[in-house]
């Protein structure tokens, strides 16, 4: 009060902290108190399906954390086992549920090559048509669930408005909008008409402009662009020895696609681009699945002006793996007995075979194994969003906790797909 | 040659039109060298050799590890095939590495020093199988409850479940009880 006058001094103490050398303090100080366990899940929005995370905090900056996978387990891979290799198809619709006709075609490659079964063209080309058109539908989940973690909640209505037309066109073409099942062994259920190719051809020219529109919202909008830049970043060595595949392993300037690397499909055939980016952070990751979308958008156009010329059956004529046409079941009796040991005995050469696709998130590959009887050995589905959730405490620690929504969005993992 | 893999023929050696690009960084390892149905490489090791022979593989550009998993032999001996699967970007080439594991002594070397990413790949096989991965950080269950019993994707695990809805039967009970007593009460 007065010092001057030779009365008590006021004394400030300062406190030069490091957390953990003085226990003692650690409930005083304001930065660094308890550690706090939060349970993230698994029934949050943010989580996109049924993950949980226990989180450490040390205030609002991440210590640790530790995912737990499996709430939607469902035993596919035995279910495979138990089916037989044909009618495990439906199920791998509900892995990636997003995109149920790319697990297709995984799923049918795999067995081809295990097979040896050759493909036509035509369903070739199909095929490419339908990988493309779900990688467009996937990413645009993406971005519309991340705009809505994120707090741009516009952007869910504008992307999922482009994956309702995606949706009536696959409803046109396979009957249903989801879990279509339409790819075969050897090819694909029907072949693409005039109709659903009018309607993709439309849907493609009106696409770009309304990528476009999402873009002008989002690329250059600063909370979007400070919610994602520097956030999350992986080294390409990291990316790569943790088993990053995908649009995640390109994110990180690694430029590795499995449609330019081991061609499947005729893709060795079309003109594309593959998007790589430069650090590696969650802006990098979703530059590149922007990109991706008008790339798959031009594959697309590429495979519908190839149906135009490229004729002939989608669906070979082997009686050992594909079902006959119905009206032959109803009629002849040989046709019904094939029917009936397509479904319940198919046969696979004895032997395993892999075979990887470039899913929208990345690997999806199917490894199958078999003894040459109807009971396959097994079907391991390597799942790209396992890998993608893996990375989740790398890429957290020592954020702050707001990030972790940017990261688990930019991760880009379908629970499906990631518990089986 | 197993009869397990009739369809998988062993490179003979002479008529090998030129030695694989990684069989220098293997020199001084033990291994079969097998080709797959899918034309994949296929090697097979004995397991005090597959920590030696993937860490020679990763030093000769198998930079990734896309799958680690199992398949289940039985009734056949040995009776688990874990399989290794590995990636190299930079010459685009995958190998597959084939370890035959007998049952009641189903555990293997991790192989998570090498690749941090075949971590939870592992504990979905241990999940799965119930191979034990030695000096594996943190071999937990991951997909099922870290309680169960069982390895589901052994053969002799039925597609049904062997208990089924114990967990669920156990909450039931409790649930019940707590109706009673509050019956009880207000009565």
């Amino acid at each position: 009060m007065s010092g001057a006058q030779g009365g008590p001094t006021l004394t400030r103490q300062v406190f030069e902290y490091t957390p953990g050398t003085r226990p003692e303090l650690d409930h005083d100080d304001p930065l660094h108190g308890e550690l706090l366990k939060l349970n993230m899940g698994p029934q949050h929005p943010a989580t996109h399906g049924v993950l949980r995370l226990a989180v450490t905090l040390d205030g609002e900056q991440i210590v640790d954390v530790d995912p737990d996978v499996g709430f939607l387990h469902r035993g596919k891979e035995k279910s495979c086992e138990s089916l037989g290799w044909h009618k495990f198809f439906p199920h791998t619709d509900r892995l990636d549920y997003v995109q149920p006709l790319m697990n297709n075609i995984g799923y049918a490659l795999a067995l081809e090559k295990l097979g040896g079964i050759e493909v036509p063209p035509r369903a070739k080309v199909v095929r490419v048509l339908l990988m493309e058109l779900s990688r467009i539908m996937a990413h645009l989940i993406y971005i519309g669930t991340l705009g809505i973690d994120l707090g741009a909640v516009t952007i869910f209505f504008y992307s999922f408005r482009q994956r309702e037309e995606l949706y009536r066109i696959v409803d046109a073409y396979t009957g249903h909008r989801m879990n279509n099942t339409y790819v075969r062994i050897g090819g694909v259920y029907a072949d693409v008409d005039d109709k659903v190719a009018a309607m993709i051809e439309k849907f493609l020219a009106d696409f770009p402009a309304a990528l476009d529109e999402i873009d002008a919202m989002l690329t250059r909008n600063r909370i979007w662009y400070d919610r994602n830049r520097g956030i999350g970043i992986i080294s390409k060595e990291d990316a790569v020895a943790m088993s990053l595949t995908g649009p995640t392993l390109r994110g990180s300037g690694v430029n590795w696609d499995l449609r330019r690397a081991q061609p499947y499909s005729g893709y060795e055939e079309y003109d594309f681009d593959v998007p790589v980016g430069s650090v590696g952070d969650c802006y990098d990751r979703y530059l590149v699945r922007m990109t991706e979308m008008r790339e798959a958008a031009k594959i697309a156009k590429q495979a519908l002006d190839k149906l135009k010329s490229v004729k002939g059956d989608v669906l070979i004529e082997d009686r050992r793996y594909v079902l006959p046409p119905k009206d032959l079941v109803h009629s002849s009796m040989e046709e019904l007995i094939f029917q009936f040991k397509v479904v319940t005995d198919m046969r696979l050469p004895r032997g395993e075979a892999y075979h990887g696709i470039e899913s929208s998130k990345g690997e999806l590959g199917f490894f199958v194994a078999s003894d040459g009887t109807s009971k396959p050995l097994r079907c391991h589905i390597r799942a790209p969003g396992l890998m993608n959730i893996q990375a989740l405490p790398m890429l957290a620690k020592g954020r702050l906790f707001s990030d972790m929504v940017s990261l688990i969005g930019s991760m880009d993992f379908v629970m499906g797909e990631v518990d089986r | 040659m197993t009869s397990n893999e009739t369809r998988e023929t062993s490179a003979p050696a002479d008529s090998a039109p030129a030695a694989p690009r990684w069989a220098a960084a293997l020199s001084g390892l033990e291994y079969k060298q097998l080709v797959g149905a899918d034309g994949m490489a296929t090697l097979e090791v004995a397991r005090e050799q597959l920590h030696a022979l993937l860490a020679a593989l990763k030093r000769a550009g198998f930079a990734q590890c896309t799958l680690v998993s199992a398949v289940d032999h039985y009734p056949k001996a040995p009776r688990f095939a874990l399989t290794h699967q590995l990636l190299s970007l930079e010459h685009n080439e995958r190998i597959r590495v084939r370890c035959w594991l007998r049952e009641g002594d189903e555990h293997a070397p991790s192989c998570a020093d090498l690749w941090p990413g075949a971590n939870w790949s592992e504990r979905e096989c241990f999940d799965m199988f119930g191979i034990r991965f030695d000096a594996h950080p943190d071999l937990r269950r991951l997909l099922l409850p870290q309680g169960y019993d069982h390895h589901p994707l052994r053969k002799e695990f039925p597609h049904a479940g062997i208990e089924p809805d114990r967990l669920y039967r156990q909450w039931d009970k409790q649930r019940r009880a707590g109706w009673n007593a509050e019956e009880g009460a207000t009565r």
